[in-house]
């Protein structure tokens, strides 16, 4: 006989589970005491939004499902955020929540939360775990639902009680949820149709979403643009699927993206939508552009097919399957103005920048950071005016890249940085947020230290929510609410940490600082001083 | 337009709630709702009408499915299904009037449920629109208190979900 904790850790080990993000708190301690003898390494951060975002830097590198772990009540309502942000960006991720005695449900007693319930909106599926017995098969279905057809989220929230119980455990080899059946191939009639329309096409584009990278299909997705001579856009989620460099490659859509990929897609007569859903911040009206143009979805998840934009052409399926399945086919478009579309695009590349003493201009800090970066490097971004300048300026090489393009949540790179750490500690690591986000985030350079990760932290310091101050004064009677006096002395703060930073404030000393960043060894702050009035479009 | 959804799901605590949660986010009305467990104790029918586009079934249809708990799903063509109701309905009567009741009650194939010396009750089962009329026919006579289920369907012909 074993513990419920006890077959709770078991069966993660089974699911190949190495890594654990958490917090701990009363109601997770008999899963924490069967952790400790266990070999799985346990990093603690300092708020578990932040075990959240972790786990999901950690799945985006690793390929595998991140795991974070908290207790009821205030923890489970911390770890929120984390949940909804990798659902919006259908992140493979289990999480695990303590709950109060099970037979004591729903008289709120201290320290219980409905979690099932309040995670209910924004989340794959849920468990509420009321019988010691289930756990193995609970834990395998979770990871099941959370790793395959579109990734997202799952909750097991567990009583401690449960925990406690002892059982005999049978573990199942596999899973068989009679709901739950994601279709893999996609249908053999809609890519012959889809090959078809691209024979057909004279200004075809090609639009590569998150999906493409979830499903480890970059290589697929760029095969197919060059067989079949097809320019390329991506959404912010889709960046890092292409290198910048390609010739193909035109740029990030979206109402903050590149001039030249709008202008690409806008004047498309068919747009292939590869694992993206396109929302409103990628295109301006989504609802418009089945009218304009012909539009192949292909999507592992078919309520997407439709949501969003009209489509002539659906195709479900794993997105690197169909565009295996596709390329069988070998469509060529009849790609007109290939030429023009690339002048275009490197005339907006090397676009000249402005200079204001006494600061240093962001895009000519990110373009410099992406000459000097490696190969592979991770580059975690928070949100913001800082996000969109990296967006659009930083160059994209055979890396990473990851930021909360669907929920948006600030404070996010770091954590997601730290996760990639542990996913991957050999890869060059690098932050960049703003000054609002990096308040939102702080408290976890303790976890910096904890772990030895050598990050590098980019600090773009306006004294502003930049971003927010941005549509204030281009909508709104002007600024309200997004000064942000008093902010600490950010090296000193650092250094109360243990960890040593720069200060750059012209663009002269761009490269020199940048240098002395990254070949720095351990973790480092560089605090560069940005003009509050920079626009994300200068 | 409305439309009937039928909807098989696993037979479990919170699986309403991810359904209507699922409704309620996307801010869609639901017109009328009946569960309850099929011929296999672990499956449960959910009958669900809806008054919207074809689109917003559509996309409804859609992410019904993509929910783990939910087995299979249809959206029932009205000419297609056998779809009935179920009213229970009180009114007040005298001896004198008990015999009209009685004939209204023949004629629209309702079954007398209860009797006390001053009121009936009275059951039918059929479509809406007859329920409706039912009623219509009975308001003469008061009617005291009114229970209706929401509508309840399957396929017509031999074929099934
Ligand atoms: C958790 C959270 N709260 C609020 C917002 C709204 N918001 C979007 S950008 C932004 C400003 C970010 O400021 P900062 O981190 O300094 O970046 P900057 O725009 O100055 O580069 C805010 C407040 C958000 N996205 N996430
Ligand atoms: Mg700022």
């Amino acid at each position: 006989m074993i513990s419920g904790a006890e077959a709770l850790i078991e069966s993660l080990k089974r699911e190949g589970v190495t890594e654990i993000f958490g917090y701990a708190g009363a109601t997770i301690c008999p899963a924490a005491d069967a952790l400790k003898r266990s070999d799985i390494h346990y990093t603690l951060v300092r708020i578990e939004q932040n075990a959240g975002h972790m786990a999901s830097g950690y799945a985006r590198i690793s390929g595998k499902t991140g795991v974070c772990m908290v207790t009821s009540g205030p923890g489970a309502t911390n770890l929120i955020t984390g949940i909804a942000t990798a659902y919006m960006d259908s992140i493979p991720m289990v999480a695990i929540t303590g709950q109060v005695e099970s037979y004591l449900l729903g008289r709120d007693i201290f320290q219980e939360v409905d979690m099932t319930g309040a995670v209910a909106p924004f989340i794959k599926h849920s468990y509420l775990v009321k019988d010691v017995k289930q756990i193995p098969r609970i834990v395998k279905e979770a990871f099941h639902i959370a790793s395959t057809g579109r990734p997202g989220p799952v909750l097991l929230d567990i009583p401690i009680d449960v925990q406690k119980a002892m059982f005999e455990p049978v573990y199942p080899d596999s899973v068989d949820i009679r709901g739950y059946k994601p279709s893999y191939k996609g249908n053999i009639k809609q890519i012959e149709r889809a090959a078809k329309a691209i024979c057909q096409a004279k200004k075809p584009v090609l639009c590569l979403g998150g999906g493409v990278i979830s499903a480890h299909a970059e290589q697929e997705a760029i095969a197919f643009a060059e067989a079949s001579g097809i320019p390329v856009v991506t959404t912010m989620m889709g960046l890092s699927a292409i290198p910048t460099e390609h010739p193909l490659y035109m740029g990030m859509i979206g109402s903050f993206g590149h001039t030249c990929a709008n202008k690409t897609l806008g004047n498309a007569d068919l747009l292939i939508l590869v694992g993206a859903r396109v929302a409103n911040r990628a295109v301006l009206a989504p609802d418009q552009i089945g009218k304009l143009m012909k539009t192949i979805h292909i999507d592992v998840d078919p309520a997407e097919i439709g949501k969003n934009v009209s489509t002539n052409i659906p195709v479900v399926g794993d997105v690197k399957q169909v565009l295996l399945q596709l390329m069988e086919h070998c469509p060529v478009a009849q790609t007109q103005d290939l030429e023009t579309l690339r002048a275009r695009r490197n005339k907006e590349l090397t676009r000249e920048l402005p200079t204001k003493t006494g600061y240093a201009h962001p895009a000519r800090i990110i373009r410099a950071l992406g000459e000097k970066l490696d190969e592979h490097a991770c580059v975690s971004v928070d949100v913001g005016q800082n996000q969109i300048w990296a967006c659009k300026h930083l160059p994209q090489k055979n890396g990473r890249f990851l930021t909360s393009g669907g929920l948006g949540t600030m404070g996010y790179s770091l954590p997601a940085a730290l996760g990639a750490f542990v996913a991957d500690r050999d890869r060059q690591n690098v932050v960049i947020c703003g000054d609002g986000s990096f308040q939102m985030f702080e408290n976890e350079l303790a976890t910096v230290r904890n772990l030895g990760a050598p990050v590098k932290i980019v600090l773009m310091q306006n004294n502003v929510l930049g971003l927010v101050n941005e549509i204030q004064h281009s909508s709104y009677s002007g600024p309200f609410g997004v000064a942000l006096d008093h902010s600490p002395d950010f090296l000193k703060l650092a250094e109360a940490y243990g960890i040593s930073g720069g200060v750059l404030d012209s663009d002269g000393e761009i490269d020199r600082a940048l240098d002395v960043m990254l070949s720095h060894d351990g973790p480092y702050i560089l605090c560069c001083r940005i003009d509050p009035d920079a626009k994300t479009g200068d | 337009m409305k439309q009937t959804i039928s909807v098989l799901v696993e037979n479990q605590a919170g699986v309403l709630n991810r359904i209507t949660n699922l409704f309620s986010r996307r801010a869609f009305n639901i017109e009328s709702l009946a569960v309850g467990v099929t011929d296999d104790p672990s499956i449960s029918r959910i009958t669900i009408i809806v008054d919207s586009g074809n689109s917003v079934v559509e996309q409804v249809e859609k992410q019904l499915n993509k929910l783990v708990d939910v087995i299979k799903v249809r959206t029932l063509e009205d000419d297609k299904m056998i779809a009935r109701e179920l009213l229970i309905v009180k009114v007040s009567c005298t001896v004198k009037t008990r015999t009209d009741i009685m004939n209204l009650c023949q004629i629209m194939g309702a079954k007398i449920a209860d009797v006390s010396p001053n009121t009936m009750t009275l059951e039918l089962s059929d479509t809406g629109d007859r329920l409706e009329l039912f009623l219509s026919l009975l308001r003469p006579f008061s009617i005291l208190e009114v229970a209706r289920t929401g509508l309840i369907a399957v396929q017509k012909g031999s074929g099934k979900m």
